[in-house]
């Protein structure tokens, strides 16, 4: 894993940046962050540029970070981060959470091994599969390919979440009705991305749907069931 | 005598009815806990060091400094110097240590020298000639083709050709002589060259002994029409979601607990004892849920082995190996190929006469076998002749409907073709020659048509276009196919405690089957109370064994055995509380939470009072299957099942998409429709997944998989899904048939359905499948010169 950062919300993959360029202007396309950090041997500095960007011009990381020295990149005073492990503090599902981890700790790993959050599950392991998506401010985001260290101070929302008390969500309720689940290993990823579908359209339509669950691979065949669990979220939700 | 009978369907409380999956819940709510969510104290990670080289000798290891590195606590060799490699990716060393990147470390740090050995991972050529080591024939051979009926003159000319493994003794010539064979074929036994042991094993490429029925040639000549062709599917992967793996550890130096995802609970003890050396008694395994299996979970694998290897060299401390992504796509399983130059031939009317095929294919390093063409058709005149390519490009496992979606694709679009030349309807065509398919065909007639119906196939169908295409274009294709799906071995047992409380344990395993759901609404529905009132027990060695879940086989086994140990919990029951309601135990029945007198229903205890009266001991029943025992027999064999395609191809960008998919299928008693259904739904869904974008990329130079990975190693995605309509078929002739499974059926015709959809749209064969863009745009190019080879297309 390198130490180059992606910018904030490069990484997510809402229908708006998934499969193309981004449409935010001030992020860098996951597209453009692979030709970048392919070429980060070649050039150190523009990757470090990266880094000043997303680190040190959002505040992201925390104050507390023990940041053991610093570099001169692209003209600009950056901050170095690790390799050992740094104190480091969550918001999960309304709780926070603390841990000691290294910089190159992705936010999937963080969740299942230091939280046991295991409802995001770990498939590809490099954002092509959706079984680990999780919301972090609302939009939907693939777990494995954010740092942990870059989550911090973002809200982080993980299938546990939507439960109440022993009561189902109406997602996962309407996944049960429509028997969207198999063998179950995608399904919490894909409950997470409908909802993240839902909450911003509360009446999606067909083609909303699709596009919004795009992201998410399903081996045992469950899109049929998901398709139909959604269809009748589109009817009964309020706008 | 107990009356294990599935209840008539005016009786059934559950059975048959679309009960949501149990684990549901668990499952949309992340709480269920697969083998790689998994937690346990002081575990260790372990990686798997792999060859680069998809054939090689490894002629030293040095482990040195990956055991000195800080957090390592176990290294294990796997292939020592010495060792072979078959396949790019196999193992060769493990490393235990405190956490994943420090195993991941280690690996990286041990010096392995290999010798690079020549390689050979392409398989979709035909072998020439030049390439085929010829096989010796063993006597085993010999009885098969007697059996096949391969006639005297072609016996004599492979036996002559090929030469036979071992002198063949007179005295077996005299057991051959008895049954039949005649002494022109002795002779030729005698007089045949005898190979040295050993000699031409290796050889890459290996002719099976040519298969023959009636007499092809002269059916051949006798045929109006007849049609050639090249058709086939390239090995695939499973890309099990949650990837193969386990976690081993030693409670002691004796015993293993090991959890394991795994399709084949029951299986696995008994696969790791030997190489572990210690008795499967001592062996215990678990697994609550399970990400995916499709055919390649059922063994512990040489990575499981490693594990428990490493977990004894480091105390007995849990280690975790659960294989990487690209690891599981490479080294994991995989469906085996198969292609074939196919000839058949019709009278014009559209009579099938003759087939002749010439098949081959791989299934990796152990070769392979022919898939069961001609499939689902008994035509009547037939030469098959297969050749087995053994090769470096992985193992293959059993996949879905083992080798069933490969014959499908070679039978129905060769059938489909010859139909297309006969300028029929397809529907036609194969309603013309149902006759060959045995005693289904009644079963097919019906469902051919409720999917024709279903499907819109008359309005939809029309010939093939003669011109060229250009745009989108639309065209409908459809297949038949079979499946076994008899119930496995499974022993049951069910208890009923004097509180009420009951309780099952099965060591079976839910890969998406739904055996919880089917297991607790037979026990429910057999003892009249709620399925939520029942504890269910699967996932574990300690409880009573049950098969693997392959071939279709755990509804039928499950269910089968959790009805005969239900009856005779029930039965039991009754017995004890007869007297307190005056009546016979036979009088009684167990309805809706109460038992009471058939004829007299105002007599009745709540089932609470009558277990009450079952004193300090609980009932304990064990119910197996099969048990012959006690008829009758409660699970089938034996499918059929129909999948028509309707797509959409741009000619101009060489891109599929299906528009519409309808399957109709049946699989004997329903257990639970709307399970029976999302099987349904999940087999068209992965059939476009492997029609259209899956396959394993082999790279000749390398000898490695170039897209293990989940971007390039496609799968059917959402927006792949087209609208879907499955169709079961129900009712009394059905249900006498017991139950069957169909995990697998679904899944098979899809390849084949949509094919033929293709070639209707764009009035040339795809030979090969995934029908990937390019694959197409270079069919469309070459159909001009198609066309002038077959003048009567």
């Amino acid at each position: 894993m390198g130490n180059q950062y992606p910018k904030r919300g490069d990484l997510s993959r809402d229908a708006s940046s998934r499969g193309g360029e981004s449409e935010d202007s001030s992020g860098v396309s996951r597209r453009e962050f692979l030709k970048i950090s392919g070429a980060s041997a070649a050039a150190p500095l523009l990757a470090g540029s990266l880094l000043a960007g997303s680190l040190a011009g959002e505040s992201l990381v925390s104050e507390s970070l023990v940041c053991g020295s610093t570099i001169l990149a692209a003209g600009e005073v950056v901050p170095v981060y690790g390799p050992g492990p740094l104190p480091m503090e969550f918001s999960i599902n309304g709780k926070e959470y603390k841990a000691n981890l290294e910089p190159r700790v992705t936010l999937l790993d963080a969740l299942r091994d230091q939280f046991d959050l295991t409802g995001a599950k770990r498939v590809c392991d490099r954002g092509e599969c959706g079984a680990c998506t999780v919301l972090v401010d609302n939009r939907t985001v693939y777990a494995c390919s954010l740092l942990a260290i870059e989550a911090q101070g973002r809200q982080i929302l993980t299938v546990e979440s939507l439960m109440q008390r022993s009561a189902l969500h109406p997602i996962q309720q309407a996944f049960v009705d429509h028997d969207a689940s198999q063998c179950g290993f995608c399904t919490p990823g894909f409950v997470v991305a409908c909802k993240a579908v839902l909450d911003k359209n509360p009446k999606p339509t067909v083609d909303d749907i699709r596009r919004g669950l795009s992201g998410n691979f399903c081996r045992c065949g469950t899109y049929h069931g998901i398709q139909q669990a959604m269809a009748q979220l589109a009817l009964t939700q309020k706008t | 005598m107990p009356d294990y009978r599935w209840p008539d369907s005016e009786d059934r409380s559950l059975i048959g009815k679309r009960v949501p999956r149990v684990d549901s819940p668990l499952k949309v709510s992340g709480k269920a806990k697969y083998t790689y969510d998994v937690k346990r104290p002081e575990i260790l990670f372990g990686k798997v060091l792999r060859c680069p080289y998809a054939h090689a000798k490894i002629l030293s290891i040095d482990i040195r400094a990956a055991e000195r590195m800080p957090g390592v606590k176990a290294v294990h060799v796997i292939q020592g110097p010495g060792s072979i490699i078959h396949w790019a990716g196999d193992d060769v060393a493990a490393v235990a240590a405190v956490d994943e990147v420090t195993a991941e470390e280690a690996i990286r740090a041990i010096e392995v020298k290999y010798q690079r050995l020549p390689h050979l991972v392409n398989d979709a050529e035909p072998p020439t000639d030049s390439d085929l080591a010829r096989l010796p024939l063993g006597v085993d051979d010999i009885n098969e083709m007697l059996d096949k009926g391969v006639p005297a003159d072609e016996l004599i000319r492979q036996i002559q050709r090929e030469g036979v493994t071992a002198r063949v003794s007179e005295n077996e010539l005299d057991e051959l002589q008895t049954i039949g064979v005649n002494h022109a074929v002795l002779d030729a036994i005698r007089g045949a060259f005898v190979h040295p042991s050993g000699e031409v094993r290796r050889a890459n490429y290996r002719k099976d002994p040519v298969q023959i029925q009636g007499e092809p040639e002269q059916a051949f000549a006798a045929a109006d029409f007849i049609a050639e062709g090249l058709y086939g599917a390239s090995a695939i992967a499973h890309c099990c979601l949650e990837s193969h793996g386990s976690i081993s550890e030693w409670t002691d130096r004796n015993h293993l607990l090991v959890h394991m995802s795994t399709q084949n609970v029951s299986g696995i003890a008994g696969q790791m004892a030997a190489p572990l050396r210690v008795p499967a008694a001592n062996i215990r395994v678990h697994q609550d849920h399970v990400g995916g299996g499709f055919g390649s979970k059922f063994g512990p694998d040489r990575w499981g082995i490693a594990a428990a290897e490493l977990s004894r060299k480091a105390g007995g401390r849990p280690v975790r190996i659960m294989l990487e992504r690209d690891a599981e796509l490479k080294v994991a399983g995989a469906r085996p190929s198969a292609y074939a130059r196919v000839k058949v031939g019709a009278k014009k009317d559209g009579t099938l006469l003759a087939w002749h095929s010439e098949s081959w294919g791989t299934a990796g390093p152990g070769a392979g076998a022919m898939p069961p063409i001609p499939y689902v058709f008994d035509i009547p005149h037939q030469r098959l002749e297969y050749t087995a390519i053994r090769n470096h490009v992985g193992p293959a496992r059993p996949w879905r409907g083992s080798n069933h979606s490969q014959a499908a694709v070679i039978t129905m679009c060769a059938l489909d073709d010859l139909a297309a030349k006969l300028k029929m309807d397809p529907l036609d065509f194969f309603l013309k020659n149902l006759a060959l398919t045995g005693p289904m065909q009644d079963v097919y007639r019906e469902e051919v048509e409720i999917a024709a119906s279903l499907m819109e196939w008359k309005s939809k169908w029309r010939p093939w276009p003669k011109s060229g295409v250009s745009g989108v274009v639309r065209g409908v294709g459809f297949s038949i196919h079979t499946g076994g799906g008899r119930g496995h071995a499974s022993d049951c047992d069910l208890s009923i405690h004097p509180d009420g409380s009951v309780e099952i344990k099965v060591a079976t395993q839910d890969i998406g089957t739904g055996t919880r759901t089917i297991i607790l609404m037979v026990a429910a529905d057999t003892l009249g109370v709620p399925m939520e009132s029942i504890a269910l027990h699967i996932g574990d060695t300690l409880y009573p064994p049950s098969g693997g879940s392959g071939g279709s086989t755990t509804p039928g086994g499950v269910s089968a055995s959790t009805r005969r140990a239900a009856v005779d919990a029930r039965d039991a029951l009754f017995a004890r509380v007869a007297s307190a309601l005056s009546a016979q135990p036979e009088e009684l029945e167990s309805v809706n939470g109460t038992i009471r007198v058939k004829t007299d229903p105002q007599r009745w205890l709540s089932w609470q009072e009558a277990c009450s009266k079952l004193g300090a001991i609980s009932l304990n029943m064990r119910g197996r299957n099969p048990n012959r025992n006690t008829p009758p027999d409660l699970t089938g064999s034996g499918v059929g099942g129909v999948t028509m395609a309707e797509v959409e191809v741009d000619a101009d960008t060489g891109v599929v998409r299906a528009r519409k998919m309808v399957a109709v299928q049946d699989c004997g008693l329903i257990l639970n429709r709307k399970l029976a259904e999302s099987s349904c739904y999940g087999g068209l869904i992965m059939g476009i997944s492997y029609a259209l974008f899956e396959e394993k990329i082999m790279d000749r130079t390398s000898g490695q998989m170039l897209n293990p990975n989940m971007e390039f190693y496609r799968l059917a995605g959402f927006n792949d899904i087209p609208e879907l309509v499955v169709h079961l078929m129900t009712g009394g002739k059905y249900d006498e048939r017991g139950v069957i499974g169909i995990g697998e059926p679904p899944v098979i015709s899809p390849g084949a359905a949509i094919s033929n959809a293709v070639a209707n749209a764009i009035g040339v064969r795809v030979p090969f499948l995934p029908l990937t863009p390019d694959r197409v745009l270079t069919a469309l190019d070459s159909r001009e010169q198609l066309l002038e080879k077959q003048p009567g297309a």
